[in-house]
């Protein structure tokens, strides 16, 4: 299948992308027939982020996330306590079998036509099963069951799905970023799967291309000065407590834009080039905090002390797993399209499962403060992210190219993370690499063209 | 005809109260409306705790799940008059972009209900439209409820120390929340 844009002659998609001169057309951003694809060819087939186990602890237990587009239940069972992921559409007439956020079921009772599904999604019962008058021997069987992820995961904690059987595992899908991730899900004292989450998840709508954040801005070093402009003035950036910080040892590391162009993952990431992790410094104004992040960076540099940490590291900037979600040490974010132009952005943010009630405080106040539309910080960026579209998408602003040529050409492979290309902190090495593959995505007929990679199928394009 | 002299002194002192407190919520909306943000900031006690809590689709009957808690989970506000004071300092830069060039706000506060008298605190409910028009065309609203605990004070006749938003949402749909409530 050749992808194309059927309202603009036809044109095949790689010719939006020009590779010498480092820039994408603003169609790929504002054009229906691009994002009706996408939907298709990367959200149908990508690994997803769902949510975290520590949201449904007890069998019975579920949420209602999404997966692009569409919502899905993820439900703990009652029998086995595994959890699963299913499509939020009975089986019946398409009716949302749950209409609430959260909570605790027995099993999921759809109100139009009463179809019955258990917590592991098999079909128990539909209204009228029985009558003499009705169903009979054509009562739906077991196949009748919610539509159920074709592969799920429980990544330390995570949980990850994809409506595509021939996906890799995650783990092969994250590749050289498996490490990152984990860290990332590890607490403080670098225990794996150490983090809960707290509840719920913040949810709010952009109306901009879920590109706009979930491509172009993760990670964009060179967003924040102008940006975030208005926090610094206002005394805001040290607003955990980061002011009093005095500067310890320092610790060798290096940051860097490194992108995976066969992946497309990628950010703005800490290298470490030694056993061991860098010397806790004071950032908290809440008594007490302190003594207790110095207490288990402590447990952790004893874990460390013959180890490398993985590239990403602890504070040291974010990197994204493609399509859009957003990673750093205690925060994950990401992006639901709705249209071309409408996203709902996502966040959970972590804190150490066994910290103390005041530990716990701390950080939930400071996060509650710093991310989503009610964030010092972050409150920013939605107004850069939302007026980027409408401001592109005009007759004559669709036709320019979006710039793309920071530190074009200037990447090289490094052998602390294989296949993927390191560049300058502040560069768009990250972002060519989603793009790389974002048109592997668009151009594959299947999962067999994207994975695995190799010297023939090498998707780098620029 | 009801004759002024029939009516007692509490019912007096309580329509006197009524009325003060009305004064205040008003005044309140006023120095947001006119970007005032300091003068309301005075009007804020210093303990003040000013929550909005999200608020979930949850089963009929599951009711202690529908707000999230100020103790242990997200909400969109949760903080006290220094994190609100931070805010107004960064409106005030000129260079907080969701609020450059500056919005069009009008806050309409209704329903003023006295709950509670004890002491020198009044327990007051009351509800709010707050409309943002913005730029050429940017519209937002919000719409919800308060309860509120103000305090009696000489200066500015009450000082606000205790306020629960409770807001007709459910994903925020405004991309930005940049006022109060």
């Amino acid at each position: 299948m050749v992808t194309i844009l059927r309202a603009r002659g036809d044109r095949s998609i790689r010719s939006f992308i020009d590779y010498e001169r480092g820039t994408i057309s603003r169609e790929l951003y504002v054009h229906p027939d691009i994002f009706e694809q996408e939907m298709e060819q990367i959200f149908q087939r990508c690994w997803l982020f769902l949510g975290h186990e520590s949201q449904i602890p007890n069998p019975g237990d579920f949420i209602v996330s999404r997966m692009g587009t569409e919502e899905v239940i993820v439900v703990r069972d009652r029998k086995d306590k595994q959890i699963r992921a299913f499509l939020n559409s009975c089986r019946h007439r398409g009716m949302k079998v749950c209409r609430y956020d959260q909570g605790n079921n027995l099993v999921f009772t759809c109100p139009f036509h009463a179809w019955t599904y258990d917590t592991a999604g098999k079909l128990v019962g539909v209204g009228y099963g029985n009558h003499p008058e009705a169903y009979g021997d054509t009562r739906p069987g077991d196949q009748w069951g919610l539509a159920q992820v074709a592969q799920f995961k429980n990544f330390h904690g995570s949980l990850w799905a994809t409506w595509d059987p021939k996906a890799p595992s995650f783990e092969d899908y994250l590749g050289p970023f498996t490490a990152s991730l984990r860290h990332c899900l590890q607490s403080s004292d670098g225990e794996d799967g150490g983090l809960e989450m707290f509840t719920p998840f913040q949810r709010h709508r952009l109306p901009t291309n879920w590109k706009v954040p979930g491509f172009t801005s993760v990670t964009d070093g060179t967003h924040a000065a102008m940006t975030h402009r208005s926090a610094a003035a206002a005394g805001l950036h040290e607003d955990r407590g980061q002011g009093k910080a005095k500067p310890g040892t320092p610790f060798p590391r290096e940051m860097y834009a490194i992108g995976d162009h066969n992946l497309g993952h990628g950010g703005q990431c800490t290298f470490y080039n030694q056993p061991g992790v860098p010397d806790y410094t004071d950032e908290w104004f809440e008594p007490g905090v302190d003594d207790y992040f110095r207490e288990t960076a402590g447990r952790k540099a004893q874990l460390y002390a013959n180890r490398v940490l993985a590239p990403h590291g602890w504070g040291g900037g974010h990197f994204a797993i493609f399509p859009c979600v957003m990673v750093d040490s205690w925060r994950i974010r990401w992006y639901h399209p709705h249209e071309t132009g409408m996203v709902e952005r996502w966040t959970l943010c972590g804190v150490d499962k066994n910290a103390p009630k005041h530990v716990k405080n701390a950080v939930r106040h400071y996060v509650q403060r710093y991310n989503g539309p009610t964030g010092f910080f972050e409150s920013d960026d939605m107004e850069n992210w939302n007026y980027v579209y409408p401001a592109s998408r005009g007759v004559r602003a669709r036709k320019l190219d979006y710039f793309f040529a920071n530190g074009l050409g200037h990447g090289k492979y490094d052998d602390r993370l294989p296949g993927v290309v390191v560049n300058g902190a502040y560069t768009e090495e990250a972002q060519r690499a989603r793009f790389s593959r974002w048109l592997a995505f668009m151009e594959a007929k299947s999962w067999d063209d994207l994975y695995p990679v190799n010297t023939s199928k090498n998707h780098r394009i620029w | 005809m009801l004759e002024l002299t029939t009516v007692d002194t509490a019912s007096l002192q309580r329509v006197i109260l009524q009325h003060d407190v009305e004064q205040f919520l008003y005044k309140e909306a006023r120095l947001l409306d006119e970007r005032r943000l300091e003068e309301w900031l005075e009007l804020l006690a210093e303990e003040l705790h000013y929550w909005m809590p999200m608020r979930r689709n949850i089963k009929f009957g599951d009711w202690d799940l529908e707000f999230t808690s100020h103790e242990t989970e997200i909400n969109w506000f949760d903080e006290g008059k220094d994190v609100l004071a931070g805010r107004i300092r960064q409106i005030n830069t000129g260079v907080h972009w969701p609020e450059e060039p500056v919005s069009r706000f009008e806050h309409i506060i209704s329903n003023v209900e006295l709950v509670g008298v004890e002491g020198d605190e009044i327990s007051v409910n009351s509800k709010f439209f707050c409309y943002q028009n913005r730029l050429q065309d940017e519209v937002n609203q919000w719409v919800g409820r308060r309860e509120d605990l103000l305090r009696r004070d000489p200066a500015t006749k009450f000082k606000l120390v205790k306020r629960k938003i409770i807001l007709a949402q459910n994903v925020m749909l405004p991309k930005v929340v940049n006022t109060f409530f």
